[in-house]
């Protein structure tokens, strides 16, 4: 570890940019936010009085925010079931001794580079209730008029799709990469015993890759609770309705267009709780597998 | 016999994947042909699925429409600036925790994991508070300064200087060499895939980082290129000029792309690293 003795000095240099916007930008305003989630806030931010947990109260009373949090989950939990389990079938299919490998390796990576405003204009575009070729395709085929600025289903499912669309590069990277890890021995060794190769994924590949699905499963969380912000806002500005107003978008408007800076920042603290719950499960899950490599 | 199985197999694995692969870049044929008509194609009915050739003529006018050189300057000097003290300062800070014995370097796990969880829609509100107070809304430093510290980045150099034979140091010491010497003529020279990823990475998110630019500037000529989809995209709700707002659409997404393309291995690879721990 220590390679250089005697410099006593120069490691504290060293982090110390990083460590000062640590603190200044991060963890003083998250202090601070704590903070404010206790007061009650006039609006242009001029007088505060301190209220205890009543922002917190009036917010577990709120129907509004417990459907904005509880759509956030469902909307999460499709991102991550639908995205991840296409991404791994498509990853999988990349690694099988086939011709053309390295390219479709690399075919799928793009989607990473598009942004989420880019990719809801895009899918808005697709489902345009009037000029759509995806709102046609549907018309055509169940006879159903798609239209997402009224129907909540239809701006949910926009919102959904586009979200499993941006990932597939990232989540399909991954995947591969962490394929490539599985030893072989493994796999040959449950088919000398019999394994077809449908079982065998099942009881060495897919436990092996769990790291893997660990970590995608928090990427897509936060994908999901943070980076979605910029397609609702752009293209569904939370509705119609509240349909698409997930977490982050509620506080957002909460602290900056209906001036609640207090309860917009107890619903922050409490986005954190949540974040840090499924990043903690994250990290217990690849731990184990330190251990059981061992 | 089994090798005609295998060949089959071999063609439907083809034929998923060329499937997939074709829906998966459908939205970005569509948006390319909408871009390239006129208004009157763009709306014909049934929709026309091959390219039109007014694709420059759109663009001028949605460059012109939403002042995109501005916002693209803009996109551009906040991805480069904030990619470029990314990747010096993680080298920095990741050289510090895997060449020194120091006090508080057991640190490094617990604050890459707090500030992993804290991204920034949970401390927005006192962030805005504090950039009235420095004075920075409608600057370059609100739209850089905060982003520079990255834990990503110190634990992706963490990992590969891990990797470093202790030898190597132990040599240029002996040599007598300085640590900041160790560090520039050896070490990073080494890092360069490593660089390249992590600015593949850190290019991508700024230029598509939207929330904080959004709050953080009012004044139009600090807005950035995401923004200025969204306001190309709400002229389309009221004028209807869908081959505008994709030709738009187009040169906003091309720059993370372009860099994207061109580093495509040095970011796998940076992947690969992050997954292999």
């Amino acid at each position: 570890m220590d390679r250089f003795p005697g410099h006593k000095f120069l490691p504290y240099l060293l982090v110390f940019p990083s460590i000062f916007v640590i603190a200044i930008f991060l963890l003083i305003p998250f202090g601070q936010a704590i903070h404010l989630s206790f007061f009650r806030i006039s609006p242009f931010g001029r007088m505060a009085h301190y209220v205890g947990w009543r922002n917190y109260i009036e917010l577990f009373q709120s129907s509004a925010y417990l459907q904005s949090v509880l759509n956030s989950f469902l909307f999460a939990g499709l991102v991550i079931g639908i995205g991840l389990t296409l991404s791994l079938f498509i990853a999988v299919l990349t690694t099988q001794r086939i011709r053309g490998k390295a390219f479709y390796q690399v075919a799928f990576i793009w989607t990473y580079a598009m942004s989420p405003a880019i990719a809801g204009v895009m899918w808005a575009l697709i489902f345009d209730p009037s000029i759509g070729v995806g709102t046609h395709l549907i018309r055509n085929v169940t006879g159903y008029r798609l239209n997402f600025f009224t129907d909540s289903v239809g701006a949910f499912t926009l919102v959904t799709v586009a979200s499993i669309w941006i990932m597939l590069g990232y989540n399909i990277c991954f995947y591969i990469a962490g394929l490539q890890n599985v030893p072989h021995e493994f796999k040959e060794a449950a088919m000398v015993d019999g394994c077809t190769p449908w079982k065998s994924f099942w009881i060495i590949t897919f436990p092996m890759l769990s790291p893997t699905t660990a970590f995608l499963i928090f990427v897509n969380t936060v994908y999901a609770f943070f980076q979605s912000f910029a397609m609702v806002d752009v293209v569904t500005m939370g509705g119609p309705g509240r349909t698409t107003e997930f977490m982050v978008y509620k506080i957002y408007r909460d602290g900056f267009d209906r001036m609640q800076e207090g309860q917009a920042a107890a619903q922050s603290v409490l986005l954190f709780i949540m974040v840090a719950a499924i990043a903690s499960f994250q990290i217990y899950t690849s731990t184990r597998k330190a251990i059981y490599n061992r | 016999m089994r090798i005609k199985r295998k060949t089959l197999y071999d063609i439907l694995t083809h034929l998923i994947l060329i499937t997939i692969l074709l829906g998966v870049a459908f939205p970005v044929y569509y948006t390319f042909v909408m871009a390239t008509h006129t208004h009157r194609d763009a709306y014909a009915f049934p929709p026309i699925l091959r390219p039109g050739n007014q694709l420059l003529e759109n663009m001028e006018r949605a460059w012109n429409r939403v002042n995109l050189s501005r916002l693209m300057v803009n996109s551009l000097i906040i991805a480069l600036t904030v990619s470029a003290g990314k990747i010096v300062f993680s080298i920095l800070a990741s050289f510090a925790f895997t060449h020194f014995k120091f006090r508080g370097a057991k640190l490094l796990f617990p604050l890459a994991m707090v500030t992993q969880m804290m991204p920034l829609p949970v401390r927005i509100i006192p962030m805005y508070r504090l950039m009235v107070e420095f004075g920075w809304l409608n600057t370059y430093y609100a739209l850089t300064i905060p982003y520079l510290a990255s834990t990503t980045g110190i634990i992706l150099f963490r990992q590969f200087y891990m990797t470093v034979p202790e030898e190597l140091a132990d040599a240029a010491r002996v040599d007598g060499a300085t640590p900041l010497r160790y560090l520039w003529h050896i070490l990073i020279p080494l890092s360069m895939t490593n660089i390249a990823a992590l600015f593949v990475i850190e290019f991508v998110y700024m230029w598509n980082e939207y929330l904080w630019p959004m709050v953080a500037t009012t004044a139009q000529d600090m807005r950035v290129a995401q923004i200025g989809l969204r306001m190309l995209y709400t002229t389309e709700r009221a004028a209807a000029e869908w081959n505008i707002v994709m030709a738009g659409t187009i040169l906003i997404m091309l720059p993370p792309l372009i860099v994207l393309i061109l580093f495509r291995k040095q970011f796998a690879s940076g992947i690969a690293m992050q997954t292999t721990k």
